[in-house]
C-alpha cells in the first residue's frame, strides 16, 4: 500500500436538465435550481475512490460555494470520501476563476499534506476548465489535464491524456494535479458505511479568515473579469419552409430553391 | 499592473512542423483588432526547430514573431511552456494575449493567467475592441478587449472584460474565425528569446505520443452532414454517410447521437465538441439544443430536416423540411445523382 493523500475539488452545479433563471446582473440564480455534483468532478471522485481501493488513499473533498453546497460534500462522504471541507463566506460572492482558484489553493495549503489533487476537466455551468490549472499554478505544482486513465507508481503518476488528434502517455512526479475527463471513472454509488459516515461525519466549514486569504483577492473585488453585458442570442436566418405534395416534390423544391439562391448541391467530383 | 496600451499576441500551436489552422484563424482576427487600435501583432512560437514557420506567420499578418526554441521544448509540456511564456509576457508587456481553446491552449492559458494574476475568458465565440464604463466605480476604459462567450448553455451571450489588469487574455474555439489571406509581401521581424531551462521544467515527462486513427477533420469542410437523435441509430448514420459521400462532405453528430453510442465523440458538433463553419450545414434529425446551435452558427447556409414540426432547429435554419430523414435523404441522394450525371 502506497498511502497517498488525495484532494478532490468538487463544485455543486445546477442540474443542466432543469430550467435556469438568470438574474438581471447576469449572474445565475442558484437558489431555486436543483443542484448536483458537477459530472466531471464526480468522475474525479470516482478516480479518487478507485485509488483508495488500490493504494490506500485518504480522500479529502473540498468545495467552495454557498452553504447548500454541503449537500454535495455529504454525497461525497457517502460515496467514500474521508473528510469534507466547505469554503463558504459571503465575501466569496462574485468570484471569477482566478479568485476561486486563489481560495481553493489557500484551503489546500491549510491541509497537513497533499500528494494528488483531482478535479473535473470543466464544470457544466462555467465550462471554462480554468480552475484546475490555476490552482496548480498557485500551488506551484505540475498538472496534467484531460486525463482518461492514471496509475500511481511510487512517487509518480503515469497518465493518459487525450487531445484532439492524439493521446499522450505522461509521467509526472507527486505532488501533482490531474483534471479528469467526464465519464471515464464511473461514479460510485453511496455505500451503507458511507451513508453512516455522511450522517455522522461533519462537513467542516472554513471561512476566508480561516484560510488566511487576502481579501483583495477574493469575491468580485478580487476578480479581474467583469460581465459588461448579457444579451439574448439572435439569429438571422431565412427560416424558409420547403413543402410539397410528396417527398419527391419536397426534395425537388428544396434543390430548386437552393439553386435560386445560388447554392448547388452536386455530386462530389462533378462541381 | 499598468494599463498602457501594449501589443496583441497570439500563441501559436503547431504539430509535425505545421502551424495549427486555429492559430492562423486567430491571427487573422487579431490583425483586425490590432489595426483597430493601431497596435502591433506578435506571434509566439515555442518548440524545437520552429523558426522556419516565422515567415508564414508574418504572411498571415504578424508584425513580429517571438521564437522560443530548445531541443527540450520539442513536445508541449505545461511547466516550461508556462514559465517561458510567462517570463516573455513580463518582459515585453503585451496588452492582449490570445490562445486557441484546444487541449493545449486550455492547459497553458490558465497557468499563465494565475502566474500573472490576470483575467482569462474561456471559449470566446467573438472578440472586439471597445469601451467599457464601470458604473460601480465610475471608471471609463477605452479600447479594451470585449470577449463574447455563450453562457448558460448558450441561452445568452455575455460580453466579458478585464478592465484593470494586463494582459487581457482569452481562448477562442477553433473554427470561430475565418482563415485570413496569405500575403507574401508582408514584412516582419523575428525575435529569438533566450531559453534557460530550470529544474522544475522536467516535472512532466512525455513517455509516448499515440496518433489517433480515424479522426474527423472539419477544418475547411465545405459541407457537413450531421445527425441527431432522429437518425435513430447506426443504420441512419450509414444513410447520412452515403449523402456525405455523394456531396464530398464530412459527417458530424449532435450530443444526443454521441451519447446514444451511434457515433464517436470525435464527431460531436457544438459546445463541448467542435465548432464548424462550412458553406452548407445539413442537420438531420437534430432537434437543435442551444449547445449544438452554438457550434454551427458560423455556417453560411443551414438546412434542417426533422419530423417534428416544432423542432427549434427550424428557427435557425435557412431552409427546412418537416419529414423523416429515411424518406427525405434517399430522395435527395437520388436527385443529386440524377442532376449531376
Amino acid at each position: 500500500m502506497i498511502d497517498v493523500d488525495v484532494v478532490v475539488l468538487l463544485k455543486q452545479v445546477p442540474d443542466p436538465k432543469e430550467y435556469i433563471r438568470i438574474r438581471e446582473d447576469g449572474t445565475l440564480d442558484r437558489e431555486k435550481a436543483r443542484s448536483i455534483i458537477n459530472p466531471c468532478d464526480r468522475s474525479a471522485l470516482g478516480a479518487a475512490i478507485e485509488a483508495k481501493e488500490k493504494y490506500g488513499a485518504k480522500i479529502t473533498a473540498i468545495s467552495m460555494g454557498p452553504l447548500k453546497a454541503e449537500d454535495a460534500l455529504r454525497e461525497a462522504l457517502a460515496m467514500g470520501a474521508d473528510e469534507a471541507i466547505l469554503i463558504s463566506d459571503r465575501r466569496l460572492r462574485g468570484s471569477d476563476t482566478l479568485a476561486t482558484s486563489y481560495v481553493l489553493h489557500r484551503a489546500i495549503s491549510k491541509l497537513e499534506r497533499y500528494d494528488l489533487i483531482l478535479c473535473g476537466v470543466e464544470t457544466t455551468d462555467g465550462g471554462t476548465g480554468q480552475v484546475g490549472p490555476e490552482v496548480a499554478e498557485y500551488l506551484g505544482i505540475p498538472q496534467i489535464t484531460c486525463v482518461e486513465e492514471f496509475k500511481i507508481e511510487g512517487e509518480s503518476i503515469e497518465a493518459r491524456r487525450t487531445l484532439e488528434s492524439k493521446c499522450e502517455r505522461l509521467k509526472v512526479r507527486l505532488p501533482t494535479l490531474l483534471t479528469i475527463s467526464n465519464g471515464v471513472y464511473l461514479p460510485r454509488n453511496t455505500t451503507f458505511s458511507g451513508i453512516m459516515k455522511a450522517v455522522k461525519g461533519r462537513v467542516q466549514t472554513w471561512s476566508t479568515a480561516f484560510i488566511e486569504a487576502d481579501e483583495n483577492k477574493v469575491g468580485s473585488a478580487g476578480s479581474p473579469t467583469k460581465i459588461m453585458k448579457v444579451e439574448k442570442v439572435t439569429f438571422h436566418r431565412k427560416r424558409c419552409a420547403i413543402g410539397g405534395a410528396d417527398v419527391e416534390a419536397v426534395t425537388a423544391n428544396l434543390l430548386d430553391k437552393l439553386v435560386e439562391n445560388g447554392i448547388s448541391l452536386v455530386e462530389h467530383g462533378n462541381e | 499592473m499598468n494599463r498602457e496600451q501594449g501589443g496583441i499576441w497570439v500563441y501559436v500551436g503547431h504539430s509535425g512542423g505545421q502551424i495549427d489552422r486555429s492559430a492562423v484563424e486567430l491571427l487573422g482576427k487579431a490583425r483586425k483588432l490590432a489595426d483597430k487600435i493601431g497596435a502591433d501583432l506578435s506571434a509566439i512560437l515555442i518548440g524545437f526547430g520552429v523558426k522556419s514557420l516565422s515567415h508564414e506567420l508574418i504572411s498571415y499578418g504578424a508584425n513580429r514573431v517571438y521564437i522560443v526554441d530548445h531541443e527540450r521544448l520539442a513536445n508541449y509540456t505545461t511547466m516550461p511552456y508556462a514559465r517561458l511564456l510567462g517570463d516573455l509576457i513580463r518582459v515585453e508587456k503585451p496588452g492582449i494575449v490570445l490562445f486557441s481553446a484546444d487541449a493545449n491552449g486550455r492547459d497553458l492559458a490558465p497557468r499563465i493567467a494565475a502566474r500573472l494574476e490576470t483575467g482569462l475568458t474561456a471559449d470566446c465565440v467573438d472578440l472586439d475592441i471597445g469601451d467599457f464604463e464601470d458604473k460601480e466605480y465610475g471608471n471609463k476604459y477605452r479600447n479594451i478587449l470585449l470577449q463574447v462567450v455563450p453562457a448558460f448553455g448558450g441561452n445568452v451571450m455575455a460580453t466579458i472584460v478585464n478592465p484593470e489588469r494586463r494582459p487581457q487574455m482569452a481562448t477562442v474555439r477553433p473554427g470561430t474565425f475565418e482563415m485570413p489571406d496569405k500575403d507574401l509581401n508582408r514584412r516582419g521581424e523575428v525575435v529569438p528569446f533566450d531559453v534557460e531551462l530550470e529544474e522544475g521544467d522536467n516535472a512532466v515527462e512525455v513517455l509516448e505520443v499515440i496518433k489517433k486513427e480515424d479522426t474527423v477533420n472539419f477544418d475547411g469542410a465545405r459541407i457537413v452532414v450531421a445527425g441527431g437523435r432522429g437518425v435513430g441509430g447506426i443504420r441512419g448514420f450509414n444513410l447520412l454517410r452515403e449523402l456525405a459521400d455523394v456531396l464530398g462532405a464530412e459527417v458530424g453528430a449532435s450530443r444526443a447521437a454521441v451519447e446514444a453510442g451511434w457515433i464517436s465523440l470525435d464527431y460531436m458538433v457544438g459546445l463541448g465538441g467542435q465548432t464548424v463553419r462550412p458553406d452548407i450545414y445539413i442537420a438531420c434529425g437534430i432537434s437543435g439544443a442551444m449547445h449544438h446551435i452554438m457550434g454551427v452558427t458560423n455556417s453560411k447556409i443551414i438546412i434542417a430536416i426533422n419530423k417534428d414540426p416544432n423542432a427549434p432547429i427550424f428557427n435557425v435554419a435557412d431552409y427546412f423540411i418537416v419529414g423523416d430523414i429515411f424518406d427525405v435523404v434517399p430522395k435527395v441522394i437520388e436527385r443529386i445523382r440524377l442532376l449531376s450525371s
